[in-house]
């Protein structure tokens, strides 16, 4: 993908492998970014990316590496739910059970800092995005759409159902290490 | 007295960048950094900064007031200018660039997030856009000054070197004659990213591409068949397939652009 950047395409677990390669801090490589089914490294220099052994780096995947159980609690009041249950015809309570034991995983991040796309979601869940997105959906939001959930770090723009809500800080710029979810992180949400 | 730099005309899309903040792209975070990178080098260059001090970034209209002796360079003049403790000075647009620069010896010390004091239009990260009645204090990043030089800049072609792919297995089979063969003209620019128009590139498949990671200088093509180069403040995943990746050399070639201007793409061999 250009001089200085290489698409990985056709992955499994892409956000497994990112980690994985991100954990053998090469020097020159900028940035790791997983995706739905990718991973694009990109370098400071084609010089860089000449140099990098990709094959060596399957290899590494492979003996695996785990991101960090984190629990998120929610008050499961979202605007949507009844929605949710009439489309998937089940009941609040059930739509409420199903994705509170539910473990996802973070497949990767995107739309705006710190929003992470969980895998995992019960097929049973899955629905298209709401048709009209909503002009301003509040930070703190959980909410599913197609095979994702996912929480909103911050008030914006979106066109997923919500469940929930939550008062934990998904990003935070005045961290080194600002976002909560990481690609290979797992997750859980926790009804209060 | 402590110098700074007093904003009396705001101006077009004014922002403080730097050189943008990299490593963080996992998360959602783009880069970001000035628009013209080499552009803003050269004028930090001028007042003996440091290549990565902020600068102010504009479209023009943009005045400020010293507050304070400055020496401070805009990248029309492409020379330091000497600007006394009340006196202003201002930085208008030119035809064939659209976006321009004024460095202040010391740089503009703005508070860094995630380590750059760019500000990420399509995020919000990093300082507030410009407005007037700012007062932006100067920082210590330079060095001793150095005679002045000349400050020559690369001279930018309209032929565009890109890089073939990833995705050109999505398009019917005469996309490298549609993207080489013919002109494509600018019909939108902004710091996210750059519109072209011209004979549309069809899509070859009915499926949806999942989203994957963009980089900067990455030519998505849209479901009406034009182009966008991903600019400073790109998202860092997208959905649109990207039929090639213009040279880190040219990025800037296409993004100083304005509207109208006509381009051609020159296809290197694929990379990969």
């Amino acid at each position: 993908m250009g001089r200085r950047a290489v698409l990985i395409d056709d992955l499994d677990d892409p956000a497994g492998w990112s980690v994985a390669f991100r954990s053998r801090r090469l020097p020159g490589v900028v940035d790791v970014v997983p995706a739905a089914r990718t991973v694009l490294i990109s370098c400071d220099s084609s010089a860089t990316l000449a140099a990098l052994d990709l094959d060596d780096v399957v290899d590494v995947v492979l003996q695996g590496t785990s991101g960090v159980a984190i629990e998120i609690p929610v008050v499961y009041d979202g605007v949507d739910l009844d929605h949710v249950a009439r489309q998937t015809n089940l009941s609040v309570a059930e739509v409420i059970e199903i994705h509170s034991r539910t473990t996802f995983e973070v497949a990767f991040c995107g739309f705006t800092p710190g929003f992470a796309y969980l895998r995992e979601l019960p097929g049973i869940l899955h629905l298209p995005r709401r048709e009209t997105p909503r002009t301003r959906v509040p930070a703190g939001s959980v909410a599913i759409a197609a095979e994702y959930s996912a929480v909103y770090p911050r008030s914006s723009p979106g066109g997923w159902h919500l469940l929930g809500t939550t008062d934990v800080i998904l990003f935070d710029a005045s961290l080194s290490d600002p976002a909560l979810l990481k690609p290979g992180d797992s997750v859980r949400f926790v009804p209060q | 007295m402590t110098s700074f730099v007093e904003i009396v005309a705001s101006g077009l899309a004014t922002t403080v960048q730097d050189r943008g903040r990299s490593g963080y792209a996992h998360l959602g975070v783009s880069m970001s950094g000035a628009v013209d990178l080499d552009l803003a080098a050269l004028v930090n260059r001028l007042v003996g900064n440091r290549p990565d001090a902020a600068v102010l970034e504009t479209c023009g209209g943009l005045t400020i007031k010293a507050a304070g002796a400055l020496l401070i360079a805009g990248s029309r003049e492409l020379t330091p200018i000497s600007v006394s403790d009340g006196r202003t000075y201002t930085l208008d647009a030119e035809p064939g660039r659209l976006w321009q620069y004024l460095a202040i010896r010391g740089g503009l010390d703005v508070e860094r997030v995630l380590g750059s004091r760019s500000t990420d239009t399509l995020s919000g990260l990093g300082p507030l856009p410009i407005e007037a009645g700012n007062r932006l204090a100067i920082g210590g990043e330079s060095d001793p000054l150095v005679a002045t030089e000349v400050a020559p800049l690369r001279a930018r072609s309209n032929l565009i070197h890109v890089s073939e792919g990833p995705r050109t297995d999505w398009f019917t089979g005469d996309w490298l004659e549609l993207l080489t063969r013919h002109e494509w003209a600018v019909s939108a620019s902004s710091r996210v990213g750059v519109r072209l128009e011209g004979m549309p590139i069809l899509l070859g498949r009915r499926d949806q591409l999942a989203s994957e990671g963009l980089i900067r200088g990455a030519i998505q093509v849209l479901p009406d068949g034009n182009l966008i180069m991903m600019s400073s403040d790109h998202p860092t995943t997208g959905g649109y397939p990207v039929i090639a990746v213009v040279d880190p050399d040219c990025v800037a070639s296409i993004a100083q652009r304005a509207p109208g201007t006509k381009l051609r793409f020159n296809g290197l061999p694929i990379r990969r």
